[in-house]
């Protein structure tokens, strides 16, 4: 652990995540609350949809009657809600997939193994794409698309792991001394093979964030006026020849996810160069 | 392959499914006049077998398909497969452009990074390639629209200027593979084909910049991995200079899990279309989708699901075929 607070990138990743943690904790006090209730969507600022660049009022101007200040702030949350239960149940069906697939071996892994390939053969926005319009708009349905299409490269990632632990001596020894198969995988395998995972889900934290943001950009995610990035931005889709005019509802949304998804970014990468050795100069 | 084939379909299939008869019908009425009598709507059901087991459903549909009959677009207000395959070469020709930047400029970068790893030149390469990969590529392709054609108006979106519009559409204007830029230089219209680059920049480099970041940490984690062997070590031992070294023993070696990397970005790519397609206004397959999912026009997602998925799956086999030709270890297995 000290190597990774000397490592001058993982401290400003962790410092960019206390940030985003710190905003979305905070976020009643930092915009406000909606008064007509529920807090996850914008409240209305004007009713003309007209952009009015940045005032005191609003610091990051109005968009299609939105504030995007309270628009930014409270999207610290979604995302984060976002990116936690998606990399969360993603991770949890792929670490499961993965375990089964190397225990069994023979026929069950084959099995699992196509079906992986299958569910990598369609790109992953067309198909969190087609599974979000087909379930209707809604936060949720992201999720659950976004989950459906996310948790192969974990199972891959642990089946490998898992393939190449059983031939360590450890493992072998546990055998030897006559301890029962799941027992060996659950104690001595998986605690050995789960940190790749860890990496690995600390980095894509941020990459079905900004998917999440894409598909409400495109209008297949989030309702219009909830609380989120990508919906923010998609509100400029309106004014795209005229840019100049709304470029407040670009660069601040947008500032907000390339430092969050960098923040993950630069975490995992500091984890992996702590537990992947050879990675060390 | 075939295999997976079958698997994709049987998934999109099974969304479309998903959606339930009523649904579905409101897919196939293309007026509302044919719903007047009040038990239309379980005769149209009946008629179309919604009503029907999925895998009876399943079957037909994929009759359908295998006979290129993949419905009817309410985006390119005719069938499926005409719209997407009148829409493709604008995205074939948008990706080409940008794969070939990709690949050099990335695989350049990864390989100066490593050689001169820690150095000055190396952080600043890792920060560069940290950004890329951080920024999303529909953030990145507004602030692109914002700034070079909003405010300094160097570079329009859409395909062609208007004027050039009307002689692409002209009679005398010869279509012959569909894509702008080449058209243009087989019609010998120089005027028309630097227009289309024109407008083709921002996107290019909207879709490739998020690449190079991904593809350059490749490359230099590959390269220092190999910079470490051995070979590289003996190759240093008996005399032979720096840059030679560099060059035959640890580059070829190192490109190996790069060229893997590369196949899939260039699939990759044809995924971020649907997002620089739609900011830059420009006609293409990712845009088709992007309208379709808005328009809730079922068919033509499904149909450009499965177009995107083939083009992956055969893809994917060009790369593991190319992987034995660069590898002579897997070709001898």
């Amino acid at each position: 652990m000290k190597k990774f607070w000397t490592n001058g990138t993982a401290v400003l990743g962790t410092c960019l995540l206390m940030f985003f943690i710190v905003v979305a904790v905070f976020a009643p006090q930092i915009a406000g609350t909606n008064e007509m209730g529920d807090n996850y969507q914008i409240p209305r600022a004007a009713w003309s949809s007209r952009p009015i660049a940045p005032t005191a009022e609003h610091p990051f101007g109005v968009i299609g009657g939105r504030d995007v200040f309270y628009g930014v702030v409270w999207g610290t949350r979604t995302a984060f809600r976002l990116g936690l239960i998606i990399t969360g149940f993603a991770a949890l069906i792929g670490v499961i997939v993965g375990s089964i697939s190397a225990y069994f071996g023979g026929w069950v892994d084959e099995i699992l193994m196509r079906i992986v390939d299958i569910f990598l053969s369609i790109p992953f926005l067309v198909a969190a794409m087609v599974m979000t319009t087909i379930l209707g708009k809604g936060l949720d349905k992201v999720i659950i698309a976004l989950i459906t299409f996310g948790w192969m490269s974990t199972a891959r990632l642990i089946r490998g792991n898992i393939l190449q632990a059983r031939e360590e001596q450890y493992v072998m020894a546990a055998k030897a001394l006559g301890q029962k198969d799941w027992i060996i995988i659950l104690k001595h395998i998986l605690p050995n093979t789960i940190f790749p995972v860890v990496v690995q889900m600390s980095m894509r934290i941020g990459s079905y964030v900004i998917t999440a943001a894409g598909l409400s950009f495109l209008g297949v995610g989030a309702e219009p006026g909830y609380a989120d990035w990508g919906t923010i931005l998609s509100y400029s889709r309106n004014w795209m020849t005229m840019l100049d005019q709304s470029w407040f509802a670009i660069v601040f949304p947008g500032t907000a996810m390339v430092l969050f998804v960098l923040a993950w970014n630069l975490v995992g990468d500091a984890l992996r160069d702590i537990f992947d050795p050879r990675m060390r100069s | 392959m075939p295999l997976i084939l079958i698997g994709v379909t049987l998934i999109i299939f099974s969304m479309i499914w998903a959606l339930g008869p009523d649904r579905l019908l409101a897919s196939y009425v293309k007026s509302p006049e044919a719903l007047k009598t009040p038990d239309a709507a379980e005769r149209l059901i009946k008629k179309y077998g919604l009503d029907q087991p999925m895998p009876v459903q399943y079957i037909k549909w994929l009759g359908n398909i295998l006979q290129g009959d993949f419905g009817y677009s309410m985006v390119g207000k005719k069938g499926v497969l005409p719209s997407i395959l009148e829409r493709f070469p604008y995205t074939l020709e948008l990706a080409l452009y940008a794969v070939v930047p990709v690949i050099l400029v990335a695989i350049w970068l990864g390989v100066v990074s490593a050689v001169h790893q820690n150095k000055f030149i190396d952080q600043f390469i890792r920060v560069f390639a940290l950004v890329g990969w951080s920024l999303p590529d529909f953030v990145f392709g507004l602030l692109l629209l914002w700034v070079f054609y909003s405010v300094l108006g160097w570079f329009p979106p859409g395909i062609v200027n208007t004027q050039f519009d009307l002689v692409m559409r002209s009679a005398d204007w010869k279509t012959i593979t569909s894509m702008p830029t080449i058209d243009a230089l087989l019609n010998g219209r120089i005027d028309v084909f630097v227009d289309a680059l024109r407008h083709m920049f921002l996107p290019v480099i909207t879709l490739a910049y998020l690449w190079w970041a991904y593809l350059l940490r490749i490359t230099r984690s590959s390269m220092l991995e190999v910079l470490r062997k051995d070979y590289i070590r003996t190759a240093r031992a008996k005399g032979v200079p720096e840059n030679l070294v560099i060059k035959k023993h640890a580059k070829k070696n190192a490109m190996i899990p790069v060229l893997t990397v590369a196949g899939g970005s260039v699939i990759g790519l044809l995924g971020g279309t649907v997002f620089v397609e739609t900011i830059f206004s420009r006609v293409g397959m990712g845009r088709f989708l992007a309208e379709a999912a808005t328009l809730l026009d079922y068919w033509s997602i499904i149909g450009g699901a499965l177009f995107f998925s083939l083009i992956m799956v055969l893809g994917n086999l060009i790369v593991d075929v190319s992987y034995a030709l660069v590898d002579p270890r897997i070709r001898l297995e």
